[in-house]
């Protein structure tokens, strides 16, 4: 990113250890650490104009067109006029130029907003509001709640009791639970004492900067002792403090060498395959090229040798030139010539036809959120028409696919569901925003933000049915979650479907107040019980449950336990059978929605038996050997004979529209992949919640193996199931074999539809060298792909797996910045815009609030932009070397000479001027069929994917076509004048009659052929190309006047040759037969494969037209609810060891202080419960994700045919 | 989609609803279907047809009689004369016989005809100054440089320069009528063979309020020529200097190597030329300078009648003939195909 020597004089005394003292510029200073402040722009004024040139000659075109320049100054070569190639050389210039800068002014806006936000800097003993860009390796800063963190610091203090902080690391690694940092005790001690913090002299050395998101080891020398320091001390840039009053952070490392930045990889330069297939295709035209100036030279060098000799009489040679040096210079000048075969104005045509398509994505409306008010983005301009050509999307799960809001949606609770809506008939309604909600005014603890449907669950409550009390009284007790008393209760959930469960039983009056480590106080309907906490069986991911024991008001020891339901099932008394089947049933339903479940269940415990338990328990939580399986049987010992109350439904809200999206682009033979940092259980419930997954498939394997062996065990297993008639030793052949360069991985074709689940441990097995291949392979044979635990790096070496091997275009979908590595290692990134942290969204090409614009994005967008990219280029290359080639024949009668067949003038605006509007309008405008079409079929994307309408074929048909017109153009004109006279009399074969002829001959052609090639005829169209004709002529005209020859009688030559020409019968039909023999074959051709080979392109537009009169036919309803029996799925996201800390004893309560410095603490967060996670709780917009706004977005396909 | 919303408020951002912003410009959507391809193709094929067989008849209307005189009749030792370098530059003269088999109606036109003459290569092309030629003072005693090599001789500058002007054609004829009453010269018009433009603005001669002469004093011949610019015709001395029309004819380069140029139109004045050029026997007499031999050149004189298409050139009626041809024959087999596939929308089918 930056040029010069910084980066490598920084490369080339790479750190190996930090060293840094606090409140010690100087000292810190000493070792040159970065700054906070970043830098993502190229260019500064000065350099911008030397940079911009040096970077735009590294173009291969730019550099040839300097040296067909140079080559025109000598001038026994020169064979056109200097203007003909500078005029077009500086345009191209000083276009690219204009865009660069504007892209680069936009990234220093971008820079500077980051670099400008303030900061609280303890320098001098005084706390300052600082720029984040003067923040120094050293200094002491204070963070606030909800404040981004400016730079990756070491914790000193904090509000929090035990120095505790709550930090939210969505934007780090997606994950979506509040994480807990510690500080030191020793530091913690000084508390936000400003004097003390000020003469903290502590001294840190830890490792250098990386991008190890977990990991870091340092050590502090505070006064004589040494303090180890790991990552549960540091706090990273980019993550957000939560719920946290204030705390003080030393900074370590800032700007470019925080992890954040480190992770960021490399912002490389995005090219599309177009662009590539575009390099070799110059290539090889310049070996065309250079061929034909070969042969035209060797004929040269005969023609001198035969004819040319004798014609010196005529036209001297120089003394001691021979046919040799002749055919020599010819070379060069034919060179010149033929300079059209590379087109310079292609590039620049390119440019703005990206351009321009990429403005019809900001402006669509169809991809505007009105929630957010965020229009859609193209970042990048140079990417669009790739989006026609996706295969594989990356997709982050969080944020992206969903809301990350849990809500408490249904229940069952001894055998009676609760949670939908019948109507006055008994039919079910499905909810939406204007059902009616459940008041919960009864009860003055109630959260206003949860919103319930249905009306009987609130009267069971009230009527105190017993199973419906407890099934409250269980949500309310057996969890891990924090109250906070301030305004108003708040609760701290570590994950969010536990935040959503506590809440449901506040509402439903059975309202969590507070807990010590020995008690938990909650308000049930209205009256204060205190519950003495026994014990904590806490949650692992192989107990996939907890309990809590508790001691009731009344003496009662009861066992609350809340978990996966097989787990739970398992361990139900045999009572509970009939109860049990009925759950199931409700389960069952609830999983076919798409619903995490939770089974409830509880039992009394005998007193005597708990004692005896308990005294183990602790005698085993004490145990030096073998703690975990000790604890474990014990846990088993209590957790039996449960009594089942019911089971919860919490639904992980989804995006709008996200399981139709995936649909589409599933029918649009896109290969979805969902990476995420989130547990596997949760990613694979998202997975068929949101269509990815399906119930119809015939296996999900599940690659969760700890070693290599066992890794690749499972993924052999996986193959072997999908393509069971392979001989295994056949299944993996050596990578020698596959990674050759250039050969991508075939896909394999599997009868039947597979999804592969596979997590972070085992994925980074998989990503082996050694593995990567075998893992590609059988992740390519499954229809969807879940990753789960993955780590930002992770995801971008999995997209980066794909994109080396499969040679397929990728996408990568993200929010935040745990994305932010994988978006810029895809061909194209996209961020999910709208929220806050903006990660993901700067580092993007494309932004939009919702994911399912995406399928906006590629299906009618990106498949129109490739459409229109592929014509223009067709097109492109058709004209350029239609009107190239004529001059190839015209040297066969002009002795070689490099004499040009047309007027210099017209050379020179043939691309600039004539072809230039009609070519963008169809690049502009074209669409073969409408959006609504598109969405229709989404198999129309397929053809992209495969490079069907451009592919090296396509160049050379369009070659051999231009060769066929080429010569048609020279050929007639040259018979239907070579021996003939005007009508009166004169003549008419000379040169500049000849030559207006002919370009007026190529330029009718073009267009016409152009005219074919519109699928799509605005008046903008008819207008650029009938413009361009009558500017055609009117210029002709023009340069060819009295007045224009007078000015300059050797520029002008062509004086009256128009009038002269022009006025005669004989030329224009000339003109008419040229153009229906070039057109001929063009139309017969196409009506062939229309009729006989069509392509679905062709099928569409034929039903299109057919249905013209007619609407296209309706879209079946959106998603039907699939009857699943699936329901692995289960509410539990948050980490282990939880329960320890609630339960510590050194864990004190501090009382509630209603802060009385000036700063207003947390100012949402006193309404209610925050739902933890990314988007909840401090957005903008709070609460809009619950209270849909109306008149807004309707979500299915119908959407798109309201006009 | 229906109504605006106001720029303010909650969707201030919102895109304009405009039907080019979201592409929804109304189109026309053509499709090469059989209903619009086959009856183009039978509408084609019937209009090439017709102009085929309207230029043809046409073009029988034109006369044309070609002459090849380099060897012919008596030019035969004009040939060899010259063939001799000694000879370069001295005059001769010789007489070649046309006999006329059929009445030439209308306005005759007298052409001379060059063969393998490459007046189209690059360099012979360039050679020559414009400026000089519209008759700039400045530019005519500073030739351009892309005279080259024929900008100054013996250090003054040659008028007009370059290599074109210098090869100009400087044979000269004059058409007998052999009459039963004896030969009587057939009168040619000398002027109005050049472009109105070419005449009357992009050739000017050097301004002088004396003779011609004095407007290119200090200028000198081009080396292959006998007389100076301005005694190029000395029958009409307003036919001098740059404004010469065979000299104008002659810088208007052909195109190909093989190419005639306008000599003289017939006088219709007097009989028996006042319906054109009666059948008969007809020579004539040339002034045989131009070199050919060198480059393996032909000369010959063309006589010629026009109509409204131009000379006797049947290209363009055969070429629309033979495409008429060929379109009728893929309409015919695109009718087939059609009516074989694609009729039924078969294909068409998913």
């Amino acid at each position: 990113m930056s040029f010069f020597g910084l980066t490598w004089m920084r490369e080339r005394e790479r750190e190996s250890e930090r060293k840094l003292r606090a409140n010690d510029r100087e000292y810190n200073l000493a070792f040159k650490y970065a700054t906070n402040g970043i830098k993502t722009s190229k260019y500064n004024f000065f350099t911008f104009l030397p940079l911009n040139l040096f970077e735009q000659f590294q173009r291969i075109a730019n550099v040839y067109f300097l040296f067909l320049l140079l080559l025109q100054v000598i001038p026994q070569i020169s064979s056109l006029s200097w203007f003909t190639t500078v005029v077009p050389l500086i345009l191209v210039l000083a276009v690219t130029a204009a865009k660069d800068a504007t892209d680069d002014i936009n990234r220093h806006r971008n820079d500077n907003r980051v670099n400008n936000r303030k900061v609280q800097v303890l320098i001098d003993g005084k706390l300052c509001s600082e720029r984040w860009m003067d923040v120094k390796v050293g200094d002491i800063i204070k963070l606030e709640s909800n404040q981004f963190i400016t730079a990756d610091l070491l914790l000193l203090s904090s509000s929090e009791p035990l120095n505790l902080v709550y930090i939210e690391t969505a934007e780090l690694d997606g994950e979506t639970n509040l994480k807990v940092r510690q500080a030191l005790t020793v530091t913690g001690a000084m508390g936000d004492d400003i004097s003390r913090l000020a003469g903290f002299n502590g001294e840190v050395i830890c490792e250098a900067p990386n991008n190890r998101l977990d990991h870091f080891t340092g050590t502090l020398l505070f006064g004589d002792h040494k303090f180890s320091l790991d990552n549960g001390k540091i706090l990273l840039r980019g993550c957000t403090l939560r719920n946290t009053h204030w705390c003080y952070g030393l900074v370590l490392f800032g700007g470019p060498e925080t992890k954040l930045m480190q992770n960021c990889g490399k912002n490389i330069f995005k090219r599309t395959s177009i662009d590539h297939l575009m390099n070799v295709l110059v290539i090889f035209i310049f070996g065309v090229l250079a061929l034909m100036c070969a042969v035209l030279a060797v004929g040269n060098w005969l023609w001198e040798i035969n004819k040319g000799y004798r014609f010196t009489i005529f036209l001297p040679r120089q003394e001691d030139s021979n046919a040799s040096l002749s055919a020599f210079l010819t070379f060069w000048s034919y060179v010149i010539i033929l300079n059209t075969l590379v087109p310079i104005s292609l590039y620049v045509s390119v440019e703005v036809i990206r351009l321009g398509n990429s403005f019809y994505i900001d402006w669509d409306r169809k991809m505007y959120d009105a929630r957010s008010d965020t229009p859609a983005e193209a970042r990048t301009t140079t990417l669009n028409e790739e989006l026609g050509q996706v295969k594989y999307i990356f997709s982050d799960k969080t944020g992206t696919l969903t809301q990350n809001i849990m809500t408490f949606n249904k229940c069952t609770i001894n055998g009676k569901t609760y949670g939908d809506v019948y109507n006055y008939s008994g039919q079910r309604q499905d909810v939406n925003e204007h059902t009616e909600v459940v008041d919960f005014s009864f009860n003055p603890l109630a959260d206003t933000k949860f919103s319930f449907h249905d009306h009987s669950l609130v009267e069971d409550v009230k009527l105190g049915t017993p199973e419906v009390q407890g099934f409250f009284r269980l949500l309310a007790l057996c969890h891990t979650v924090m109250a906070e008393e301030k305004n108003e209760l708040a609760y701290q959930a570590q994950s969010p479907d536990e935040g959503a469960l506590v809440t449901a039983a506040r509402n439903f009056g059975f309202v969590f107040c507070s807990r010590t480590p020995e008690s938990i106080t909650i308000m049930e309907m209205g009256k204060q019980q205190r519950y003495e906490l026994l014990a904590i069986l806490d949650f692992n991911n192989v107990r996939k449950r907890m309990s809590v024991i508790v001691r009731s008001p009344g003496g009662r020891v009861s066992l609350y336990c809340k978990g996966a339901d097989t787990v739970i099932f398992e361990r139900l008394h045999p009572s509970c059978r009939n109860l049990m089947e009925v759950t199931t049933e409700h389960l069952n339903e609830f999983a076919g929605d798409g619903l995490r479940t939770l089974a409830l269940a509880y039992k009394d415990v005998d007193e005597e038996f708990l004692s005896s338990w308990r005294q183990r328990h602790h005698e085993a939580s004490t145990a030096l050997e073998d703690r975990e399986a000790k604890l474990e049987l014990l846990f088993e010992e209590m957790e039996t004979d449960l009594l089942l109350l019911g089971a919860t439904a919490i639904e992980d809200k989804l995006q709008d529209g996200v399981p139709q999206t995936i649909e589409q682009l599933s029918k649009a033979d896109i290969k979805m992949w969902v990476l995420t940092g989130d547990k596997q259980e949760t990613a694979e419930n998202i997975g068929y919640s949101c269509n990815l997954l399906r119930e119809e498939m015939n296996e999900v394997f599940v690659i969760s193996g700890n070693t290599p062996d066992e890794v690749r065990e499972e993924l052999r297993n996986a193959w072997t199931t999908m393509k069971p008639d392979k001989a295994e030793g056949m299944v993996f052949l050596p990578e020698s074999l596959l990674s050759k360069r250039g050969s991508a991985i075939k896909d394999e074709v599997v009868t039947g539809e597979y999804g592969l689940v596979i997590n972070g441990n085992s994925l980074a097995y998989a990503l082996d060298d050694s593995m990567a291949l075998d893992f590609l392979w059988t992740a390519c044979m499954c229809q969807a792909v879940i990753c789960c635990r993955v780590t930002p790096l992770q995801k971008a070496q999995v997209v980066e797996l794909v994109k080396k091997y499969k040679k397929a275009v990728t996408l990568a979908i993200g929010d935040g910045a745990n994305d932010v590595s994988m978006i810029k290692a895809a061909h194209i990134g996209v961020g999910i815009s709208g929220q806050e942290g903006m990660q993901a969204v700067s580092s993007s090409d494309y932004s939009f609030a919702q994911f399912r614009f995406l399928q906006r994005l590629l299906l009618v967008h990106g498949r129109w932009s490739y459409l229109r990219m592929c014509k223009f280029l067709r097109y492109f290359f058709y004209k350029n070397f239609t009107f190239t080639f004529v001059h190839f024949w015209f040297a066969f009668f002009c002795g070689f000479s490099a004499q040009t067949v047309y007027d210099e003038w017209f050379i020179t605006l043939y691309n600039l001027v004539y072809t230039a509007l009609p070519v963008l309008g169809l690049s502009l405008f074209d669409q073969d069929v409408d959006d609504v079409w598109s969405f229709q079929y989404p198999q129309l994307y397929v053809p992209g994917q495969l490079n069907m309408y451009f592919s090296k074929t396509a160049f050379f048909k369009c070659a051999l076509h231009s060769g066929f017109s080429s010569l048609v153009l020279f050929f007639i004109p040259y018979g239907a004048m070579s021996d003939t006279m005007r009508n009166d009399g004169k003549d008419l074969g000379d040169y500049q009659s000849f030559a207006v002829i002919t370009q007026t001959c190529l330029l009718v052609t073009v267009c016409i052929q152009l005219s074919l090639e519109v699928a799509y005829w605005t008046t903008v169209n008819t207008i650029f190309v009938v413009g361009s004709l009558v500017m055609y002529f009117v210029v002709t005209f023009a340069m060819y006047s009295n007045g224009m020859f007078l000015l300059s009688p050797s520029s002008f030559s062509f004086i009256g040759t128009a009038r002269n020409t022009l006025n005669q019968p004989n030329v224009w039909l000339t003109i008419l037969l040229t153009s229906i023999m070039c057109v001929l074959p063009v139309l017969v051709y196409r009506f062939l494969t229309i009729q006989l080979w069509p392509t679905v392109n062709d099928k569409v537009m034929f039903k299109a037209r057919q249905a013209k009169a007619a609407p296209p036919p309706l879209s079946r309803k959106a998603r039907m609810r699939r009857g699943s029996s699936r329901r692995s799925g289960y509410a539990f996201s948050h980490a282990q060891g939880y329960g320890e800390l609630v339960t510590s004893r050194r864990f004190l309560r501090r009382p509630t202080v209603s802060p009385s410095s000036g700063i207003t603490p947390m100012k949402r967060s006193t309404t209610s419960f925050i739902p933890m996670g990314r988007s909840a709780g401090y957005s903008p917009t709070a609460g809009a994700h619950n209270t849909k706004v109306p008149d807004v977005e309707v979500t299915s396909l119908q959407m798109y045919r309201t006009t | 989609m229906g109504k605006e919303a106001a720029k303010k408020g909650p969707l201030a951002s919102r895109p304009d609803n405009s039907a080019f912003m979201q592409q929804r410009l109304p189109a026309w959507s053509p499709m090469l279907t059989a209903s619009t391809v086959l009856p183009f193709l039978y509408c084609m094929a019937a209009l090439c047809m017709f102009l085929g067989v309207l230029l043809l008849i046409t073009v029988e209307g034109t006369q044309e009689m070609k002459m090849d005189y380099t060897e012919a009749g008596s030019c035969n030792d004009c040939f060899k004369f010259l063939q001799n370098v000694i000879n370069a530059g001295k005059s001769c003269s010789c007489k070649v016989m046309i006999p006329l088999e059929q009445e030439f109606k209308g306005n005759v036109f007298f052409y001379y005809g060059l063969q393998n003459f490459h007046q189209n290569l690059r360099k012979y092309m360039d050679s020559r100054d414009d400026a000089q030629m519209v008759g700039r003072k400045y530019n005519l005693k500073k030739p351009s440089p892309y005279c080259e090599p024929y900008i100054t001789d013996k250090n003054l500058p040659i008028a007009p320069c370059g290599a074109v002007a210098n090869s100009m054609f400087n044979d000269s004829f004059s058409l007998w009528y052999h009459s039963p009453s004896g030969p009587i010269a057939v009168p040619l018009y000398r002027n109005g063979i050049t472009w109105y433009t070419d005449e009357n603005v992009k050739f000017r001669n050097p301004y002088s309020n004396q003779s011609l002469a004095q407007a290119f004093n200090g200028t000198t011949k081009p080396p292959y020529w006998q007389q100076p610019v301005y005694k190029l015709d000395p029958s009409n001395p307003n036919n001098n200097g740059f404004i010469n029309e065979d000299l104008i004819v002659w810088m208007r380069e052909a195109a190909f190597p093989n190419f005639k140029k306008l000599y003289g139109i017939l006088k219709r004045t007097k009989e028996p030329f006042t319906n054109g050029l009666p059948a008969g026997n007809y020579s004539i007499n040339i002034s045989y300078n131009f070199p050919v031999q060198h480059f393996n050149g032909r000369k010959q004189v063309v006589l010629s009648t026009v109509t409204w298409f131009g000379g006797q050139n049947r290209f363009l009626p055969i070429a629309y003939l033979v495409t008429s041809g060929l379109v009728l024959l893929m309409a015919v087999i695109l009718t087939v195909i059609w009516w074989k596939f694609g009729r039924n929308a078969k294909n068409m089918e998913e």
